[in-house]
C-alpha cells in the first residue's frame, strides 16, 4: 500500500505547489470586490486542505482550514481584502509552502511562524465573528452529550469513526457515509492507519482496520450526522464531538504528522528556513529539480496521432517490400511509390522528434510567476515604488534550462531594484515618474529564448565600473575600453559596484556567477545602460540542453562538431602571423592578441605532433574567458546535433563534452573547448 | 551468425549448468554468460576516443546508443589481426555497481554455445604472466578443447574503463 500511496502523496504536493503559486499570484493581483479571484483562491486553499487531510497531513489541513475561512469570509463580502490581509495570507501562504516542502523532503517546517500566522488568522476571523460558541474544550463531549449549546450554531463537529473489523462484511462503505457527510457541510477526512496490522501475517483482506478522523463544518445538526452512522453503529466506535472554537488550538500546532510512506520528518534544526521579514523562503531553499513534470494533455494527443501516422507508414512500406517480391515486373512504379513513402516516413519522424522534444517543453511562466511576490516584497522594504511588467510568459523553454534559470533571474531583478530603481523622491525630481518599471519578457528568436530583464532606473555608472575594473586589475590603467565594453565588466569576479552594501546586495551571488550560470546553460549574457534612463539585460539561452548548433570540423579524418556558441571566428592564417614560444610552442597573432594554436590530434593522442605550417586553416573558439585556435583540414556543415554522453556506457572524456551521431550514422565527439584549452595549457612543452 | 552458434546447445537448460557463448582469438576459445549478450555485430569503423589506450578501439552508434568497443586481441596483449569479414563485435551488458553498461568486445569469430556446470569448472591456474587473471572464472574442457570462462563485470568493468589520472590530471591543470 504504501508504494501506492507515495504516488499519490507525489501528486498532491506537485498540485499543491502549483496551487500555491496560484494563490500567491492571484492574491498579489487581488483588487477589491474581485469575486472571481477570490473564488480562484478560495479553491486553491480548499483542494490544498482537502488533498492533506486525505494523506493524513494533518498539520497542513488545520493550518490550511483558517486560511480557509478567512478567503470564504472574503469571497462573501465578510471581510474586506485589505492590504494587511492580502500580506497575512501571502505570509500564510509562505508558511504552507514550508509545510509542503517539509512533507516532500522530510525535515521540519518553521512550527512558531506557522503558529503565529495561524494565531493571527484566528485573531482576524475572532474579530468581527460573533463570540465564538462557548465550552471550547468540553472533555466530556465523548459520552455524547447534546445540550443545545453545542447542537448545530457551533463551527461543526469532529468525528472519530473507528469502524469494526468486520464492518466491510456487512456491506458497510465507509466512502458513501463521507460522501453523504459532505453535502451536510465542509468534510475534512484524516485516516488513521493505526490500526493496520504490522506484518501482512495474519491479514485479512475483509477486514477494516483504517480508521478516520472526520471535521465537519458548517451549520450541522448533531442528529444529521448520527444518521448517517446509524446503519453501522454497532458496528464501530464512533465518537462525535464538537470542534474547539478558534483561538484555543493555535498555540498548539503540531508537526506535520509522517506521511504514511515513512519518509516523515526528521529533526532538522527549526526554523532553518527564512521566514518573517526576509526575502521569501523560497530562495533561501535550494531549488529542487523534479523528477516528474506535468504535461499539457494537447501534447500528448499530437504525440499518438503522429505515431499512428507513422504506423500506417510503415505498414505502406511493407506493402511495397511484399508487392516488390511478389511481381517484381513492376519495379519502376513500385519504387516511385517506396520513394514517396520513405519521404512520408522521414517528414514523420521529424516531427515526431520535435512533439517528443516539446513534451520537455514548459512556459517561462513558471519561473516568471514567483516575481510579482519578489517585487511585492522587495518594494514594501525598501520603500521603493515598482510597477512590475511580464511579458511573454508563454514562451516555452526547455524544463532542465528552466529549472536553472530561476536563481540568475532572481538575481538580477533584485538588483533592478535595489541598485537600479531610484527612491521615489529621487525620481521626481529627475522628473520621471515617481514609481519605477520593471520589465521581465521572454520570446523566440532564432532558435533561442531571448529574455530580457528592464528597468527605468537611473542605469549603470560606467566610470564607476572602468574605475572598479582597474583597482581589480581588470585593466591596464591606459587601457580605455569602449563604453559599452565597459559594462560587461560587471560580469568579472570581485567587481561589485554597489555604493553601500544593501540588505540585498550583500548577499546571494555576484553578476560573475549570474554569467556563469547562463554560460552553463550554454547562453551568453548582455548588458546594456543609459545613465539615468536605465538598464537592459538580455539573456540568450538555447531553446533545450539536448540539442545544439554545431559546425562539424574535419580534423586528421576524424569529424568533430565544436559549439557554435564557443567560435568566434575561423581564419586562412598570414605567414606574418605565425609566432612560436618555446621552440615549439605555435601562437597566432590576432590583431593584438597571441592564441595558442592547438594541434587536436597530437593533443588527443591520435597522431604524432606535426609542425605548423605557414598557411593553415585557424578555428578560433572561446570558453571561460580562454581563447584557443584550432587547426583544422576542413570546415564542413553547421547542423542541430543531438548531444549524447559518453557516461552511458564509458565515462567522461577530458576534452569532449559528449558526442553525436551524424546523418550516416558515424559517431562524432563534440569539442569542450575550454576542457581542450586547459589540456593545452597543461601539456604545452610536449604536444602543442 | 549468432543461429548457427545456438544450433550446438549441448544439452540445453540443465539444471546447475549456465550457457556460454565462445569466442576464437589466436585460435584459443573463451567464454562469456550468454545471458550477457545482447547482440552479435559485424566489424564497423569506430570513432576514436582521445587519449584512451590502444585496446578501447573507440565508439559506435547502436541504435542512437553510443557504445564503446574493446578489442580483446590488444587488452590481452596480443598480436593484433586485421579486421576482416568474420571479425565480429559481440555486445555485452556489464555490471558494476552502480550501473548497467553496454560495451563491444572485438574478436576474431564467435564460436559455440556450451553448457558448462560450476563442477566443471576449474580454476586457473597462475599464469605467471603479466596479465591479471581476476577476470578469468574458470577454465572447462568441453570436446577435449580448453575454454577460459571470462567474467566480463571484471574484465570490462571500471578498472578497465577508468583511467580517472587522466581526468584529474584535466581538471587540477
Amino acid at each position: 500500500m504504501s508504494m501506492d500511496m507515495s504516488q499519490f502523496i507525489e501528486a498532491f504536493l506537485e498540485e499543491s505547489f502549483e496551487g500555491l503559486d496560484h494563490m500567491e499570484t492571484e492574491l498579489l493581483a487581488l483588487s477589491e470586490g474581485d469575486e472571481e479571484t477570490l473564488h480562484t483562491i478560495f479553491r486553491a486553499a480548499h483542494s490544498i486542505k482537502g488533498g492533506a487531510g486525505t494523506f493524513g497531513f494533518s498539520a497542513i489541513s488545520e493550518f490550511t482550514h483558517g486560511m480557509e475561512t478567512l478567503l470564504d469570509r472574503m469571497r462573501n463580502g465578510q471581510q474586506e481584502a485589505t492590504p494587511e490581509i492580502v500580506n497575512l495570507l501571502l505570509r500564510a501562504v509562505d508558511v504552507l509552502r514550508g509545510q509542503l516542502q517539509a512533507a516532500r523532503d522530510g525535515g521540519e517546517a518553521d512550527p512558531a511562524e506557522a503558529a503565529e500566522v495561524r494565531a493571527l488568522i484566528e485573531a482576524t476571523l475572532g474579530e468581527d465573528t460573533p463570540a465564538p460558541a462557548t465550552g471550547g474544550g468540553s472533555d466530556d463531549a465523548g459520552s455524547g452529550n447534546a445540550d443545545g449549546g453545542d447542537d448545530g450554531a457551533s463551527g461543526g463537529w469532529r468525528i472519530d469513526f473507528r469502524p469494526h473489523a468486520d464492518m466491510l462484511r456487512t456491506g458497510n462503505d465507509p466512502l458513501r457515509m463521507f460522501e453523504v457527510l459532505e453535502e451536510l457541510g465542509e468534510l475534512t477526512v484524516s485516516s488513521q492507519p493505526d490500526g493496520l496490522p504490522e506484518t501482512l501475517e495474519g491479514y485479512e483482506p475483509e477486514a477494516s482496520y483504517l480508521a478516520w478522523t472526520l471535521e465537519l463544518r458548517g451549520d450541522v445538526e448533531r442528529a444529521d450526522i448520527e444518521e448517517v452512522f446509524e446503519w453501522v453503529e454497532d458496528e464501530c466506535d464512533l465518537t462525535i464531538e464538537p470542534l474547539e472554537t478558534a483561538g484555543d488550538s493555535a498555540g498548539a500546532q503540531a508537526p506535520a504528522d509522517p506521511p504514511p510512506d515513512g519518509s516523515g520528518p526528521e529533526s532538522a534544526p527549526a526554523g532553518s528556513e527564512e521566514s518573517a521579514g526576509g526575502a521569501p523562503a523560497r530562495t533561501a531553499s535550494k531549488p529542487t529539480e523534479s523528477s516528474s513534470m506535468r504535461v499539457n494533455a494537447a501534447k500528448i494527443d499530437a504525440l499518438i496521432d503522429m505515431v499512428g501516422e507513422l504506423v500506417i507508414t510503415q505498414s505502406m512500406l511493407t506493402d511495397i517490400s511484399e508487392q516488390l517480391e511478389e511481381d517484381p515486373s513492376r519495379v519502376e512504379q513500385q519504387i516511385e511509390r517506396l520513394r514517396s513513402g520513405l519521404a512520408e516516413l522521414e517528414r514523420n519522424t521529424r516531427e515526431l522528434q520535435e512533439s517528443v522534444m516539446g513534451i520537455r517543453m514548459v512556459p517561462i511562466a513558471q519561473v516568471f510567476n514567483r516575481f510579482p511576490r519578489l517585487v511585492h516584497d522587495l518594494s514594501g522594504q525598501l520603500g521603493k515604488q515598482i510597477d512590475l511588467q511580464m511579458e511573454g510568459e508563454l514562451t516555452e523553454i526547455d524544463k532542465t534550462v528552466l529549472e536553472h534559470l530561476g536563481d540568475p533571474l532572481v538575481h538580477l531583478v533584485r538588483n533592478a531594484i535595489d541598485h537600479g530603481i531610484e527612491m521615489p523622491d529621487e525620481r521626481s525630481a529627475a522628473g520621471k515618474d515617481p514609481t519605477g518599471r520593471v520589465t521581465l519578457e521572454a520570446y523566440h528568436r532564432g532558435g533561442n529564448v531571448v529574455i530580457e530583464i528592464r528597468d527605468d532606473g537611473r542605469g549603470m555608472n560606467s566610470d564607476r565600473i572602468l574605475e572598479k575594473a582597474r583597482a581589480a586589475g581588470l585593466l591596464r590603467p591606459d587601457q580605455t575600453p569602449e563604453p559599452h565594453e565597459i559594462l560587461q565588466y560587471i560580469f568579472e569576479p570581485g567587481l561589485s559596484t554597489a555604493e553601500k552594501l544593501s540588505d540585498l546586495s550583500g548577499r546571494g551571488v555576484g553578476m560573475d556567477v549570474v554569467k556563469k550560470n547562463i554560460r552553463g546553460l550554454g547562453g551568453n549574457i548582455e548588458l546594456h545602460s543609459e545613465p539615468g534612463r536605465g538598464s537592459r539585460i538580455t539573456i540568450r539561452l538555447p531553446l533545450t540542453l539536448s540539442i545544439m548548433d554545431g559546425q562539424l570540423l574535419k580534423i586528421h579524418d576524424e569529424t568533430f562538431v565544436i559549439p557554435l556558441i564557443a567560435i568566434v571566428e575561423s581564419l586562412q592564417t598570414e605567414p606574418e602571423n605565425v609566432k612560436q614560444a618555446f621552440g615549439k610552442l605555435p601562437l597566432y597573432r590576432l590583431r593584438d592578441e597571441y592564441i595558442p594554436v592547438v594541434d587536436l590530434a597530437a593533443l588527443f593522442g591520435q597522431a604524432e605532433p606535426t609542425p605548423m605550417p605557414d598557411r593553415a586553416l585557424l578555428v578560433v573558439a572561446e570558453a571561460d574567458n580562454q581563447r584557443v585556435a584550432l587547426r583544422v583540414d576542413d570546415l564542413l556543415g553547421q547542423q542541430q546535433v543531438v548531444i549524447k554522453t559518453l557516461e552511458t556506457n564509458f565515462r567522461r572524456v577530458p576534452g569532449t563534452a559528449g558526442a553525436t551521431i551524424l546523418g550516416d550514422g558515424q559517431v562524432a565527439l563534440i569539442l569542450d573547448v575550454a576542457g581542450i584549452a586547459r589540456m593545452a595549457a597543461g601539456r604545452d612543452t610536449r604536444a602543442a | 551468425m549468432a543461429n548457427d552458434a545456438t544450433q550446438s546447445i549441448q544439452d540445453p537448460a540443465t539444471a546447475g549448468e549456465d550457457q556460454y557463448l565462445t569466442f576464437i582469438l589466436a585460435d584459443e576459445e573463451y567464454g562469456v554468460d550468454i545471458l550477457r549478450v545482447q547482440e552479435i555485430k559485424g566489424w564497423e569503423r569506430p570513432t576514436p576516443l582521445p587519449n584512451t589506450p590502444d585496446y578501447i578501439r573507440g565508439v559506435i552508434n547502436v541504435r542512437g546508443m553510443i557504445v564503446p568497443i574493446i578489442d580483446m586481441r590488444l587488452r590481452f596483449g596480443m598480436e593484433p589481426l586485421e579486421y576482416g569479414p568474420t571479425t565480429v563485435v559481440i555486445m555485452l551488458r556489464v555490471i558494476s555497481e552502480d550501473r548497467e553498461r553496454v560495451m563491444g568486445i572485438v574478436v576474431d569469430a564467435v564460436s559455440e554455445v556450451y553448457s558448462i556446470g560450476d563442477d566443471n569448472l576449474q580454476p586457473a591456474p597462475d599464469f605467471g604472466t603479466r596479465i591479471g587473471i581476476d577476470f578469468v572464472r574458470g577454465l572447462a574442457t568441453v570436446e577435449e578443447k580448453m575454454i577460459l570462462v571470462l567474467d566480463i563485470d571484471t574484465l570490462l568493468g571500471p578498472g578497465l574503463i577508468a583511467s580517472e589520472d587522466a581526468i584529474r590530471e584535466e581538471q587540477g591543470a
